[in-house]
């Protein structure tokens, strides 16, 4: 059972306390964008073995959403963190890194992410 | 191979079962193949068979980072239909279904398909209408289906509980031909008559890398070494992503957690398959006895194999109210696969940006009952470099194009 800490209220939620929301950090593509681009934002996803990012929210408590590193291959939580940020927080990619020394972070400033 | 017979039986019964030989080998890798199938689960051994039967393509290694069978193949609920609304769907999953009657006498296993009847309650006006439809389109698509009565849902399954207070039974979508089969029997049998036809099934392997040159592919790095291929089907369900990774492509597919269970044994009591879509559960016994039940995915990537809790707890909250009789049943069992669930629910059988290499994937909740038209399909694929009928709407650009095969909304929830 996942227990994510919701950074707004301070709640550490259950997962039936919670929605979820799939991929974060995506960049939008709207009118204007090319298909191959909006094909992107749309459907291709990283699906990561290992680290992942996600948007989650706290829809049976503060209702807001927020953001959560998680590791999809142990379910292990590394932080949770509001989602008014377009890449995660200094201080998350240290736990994560200190949990996970062989992870690459490649945070790219177009918004593409790892890889 | 020795064929599987009542002679075979009798003759082993006179000499202590000495005679019986392995079902299938477990050679070591070549180094070269003409074609590689990662993943030895039920479509890729399926692939493999028709590969070589309908295309006399038989320098083939099939490659599994575990054991036979024991991904989603051996976790299913086994249940075989091909009630859906969209055409294309609609034409896979017949296929399908129509090679599941003959596949025990055309594999010489017996994979004891029971074509006991599938039925899909509408317990909302909203289900009754979509249903209809779905009836009416299969019956343009040649699929023998109809709506019934919530009496005739009755007289089918008569622990069915029709007039419960929140949903009571409206009608029901019976597919009379649908049914259960032995899911470990399938890839067994398909293991066997791949193995006779000479193709090497190659057990705890993990694919590490794809190689290529010039975009096309050449072979692949595994942990026995690089195995070189000229054509490479990738089907691995839960970890398509990962493979595709290796081969420097994206889906449109994110991987999930879905369960089942089954309940301690008991004396028959229901002989058709029931799916209750709104409350979300569904249910049928097993030759053993065991009521087999199956309910929704978790919401979130995972790769453990393992659900949460509270899943569990909403199907059988939804099966004891939809059948009554169980609600002191014991639960026995408790698994989890990882399912890959594409955009818009269909999956995607399809060359890929890189050359020669093809993929087979986003079957999601629903692949056991595609085995056999999923195989027939990419095999096709694999062995022309072009898909067929079957397997053309399922290219895996089609999200670009816009051109959705839409059974998320057809099919309600359980696909």
């Amino acid at each position: 059972m996942l227990t994510l800490e919701c950074p707004y209220c301070g709640v550490k939620a259950d997962e039936t306390e919670l929605a979820p929301g799939y991929e974060a950090h995506l960049k939008r593509f709207g009118p204007g964008s090319s298909p191959e681009e909006f094909e992107a934002y749309m459907f291709a996803r990283k699906n990561p073995k290992g680290v992942h990012f996600e948007r989650w929210r706290h829809a049976y408590g503060c209702g807001k959403w927020f953001l959560a590193a998680r590791c999809t291959a142990t379910l292990e939580v590394f932080g949770t963190y509001p989602a008014q940020v377009s890449e995660p927080p200094a201080d998350i990619i240290k736990k994560i890194q200190a949990r996970r020394p062989e992870w690459k972070s490649g945070w790219q400033p177009d918004g593409k992410g790892t890889k | 191979m020795k064929r599987y017979s009542v002679f075979a039986i009798a003759r082993e019964a006179l000499r202590y079962h000495s005679g019986w030989e392995k079902a299938w080998r477990s050679p070591e890798p070549k180094a070269q193949y003409d074609a590689i199938v990662v993943g030895a689960g039920g479509h890729g051994l399926a692939t493999a068979y028709y590969l070589g039967k309908n295309h006399g393509i038989t320098n083939v290694a099939i490659i599994e980072k575990g054991w036979l069978g024991g991904g989603n193949t051996g976790r299913n609920t086994t249940i075989i239909r091909s009630n859906y609304l969209q055409d294309s769907s609609a034409a896979i999953y017949e296929k399908a279904r129509s090679l599941y009657e003959t596949m025990s006498q055309d594999l010489n296993y017996n994979v004891m398909f029971s074509p006991r009847g599938v039925m899909m309650l509408a317990q909302t006006h909203h289900e009754v209408r979509g249903y209809l439809r779905t009836a009416h389109a299969n019956a343009l698509q040649g699929i023998a289906t109809e709506f019934i009565t919530p009496q005739r849902v009755k007289e089918l399954c008569p622990i069915l509980n029709i007039d419960g207070p929140r949903y009571p039974v409206l009608g029901a979508l019976w597919q009379p031909r649908g049914g259960t089969g032995r899911h470990d029997a399938v890839a067994w049998g398909y293991a066997r008559a791949c193995s006779a036809m000479g193709m090497d099934i190659i057990q705890n392997c993990e694919v590490k890398g794809v190689r290529s040159e010039n975009g096309q592919v050449t072979g692949v790095d595994t942990t026995k070494g690089f195995i070189g291929t000229k054509k490479l089907g990738m089907v691995v369900a839960g970890h398509s992503g990962q493979l595709a990774e290796m081969a420097g492509f994206r889906l449109p597919i994110e991987a999930v957690a879905l369960q089942a269970l089954v309940s301690e044994p008991i004396k028959p009591c229901m002989d058709v398959v029931v799916m209750a879509n709104t409350v979300h559960g569904y249910m049928s016994q097993s030759d053993k006895g065991e009521m087999v039940i199956g309910g929704g995915t978790d919401g979130f990537n995972n790769y453990t194999q393992r659900g949460s809790f509270h899943h569990i707890e909403e199907t059988l909250r939804a099966l004891v109210e939809t059948f009554p009789i169980i609600s002191r049943l014991k639960m026995l069992r408790q698994w989890g696969g990882i399912v890959d669930m594409t955009g818009d629910r269909s999956p995607i059988i399809s060359k890929t940006p890189l050359g020669n290499c093809f993929i087979n994937c986003g079957w999601g909740t629903g692949g056991f009952k595609a085995i056999p038209g999923s195989g027939w399909a990419m095999a096709e694929l694999m062995a022309k470099g072009e898909p067929g009928p079957l397997a053309e709407a399922f290219n895996m650009w089609r999200f670009k194009e816009g051109q959705f095969i839409d059974e998320s909304v057809a099919a309600g929830v359980a696909h």
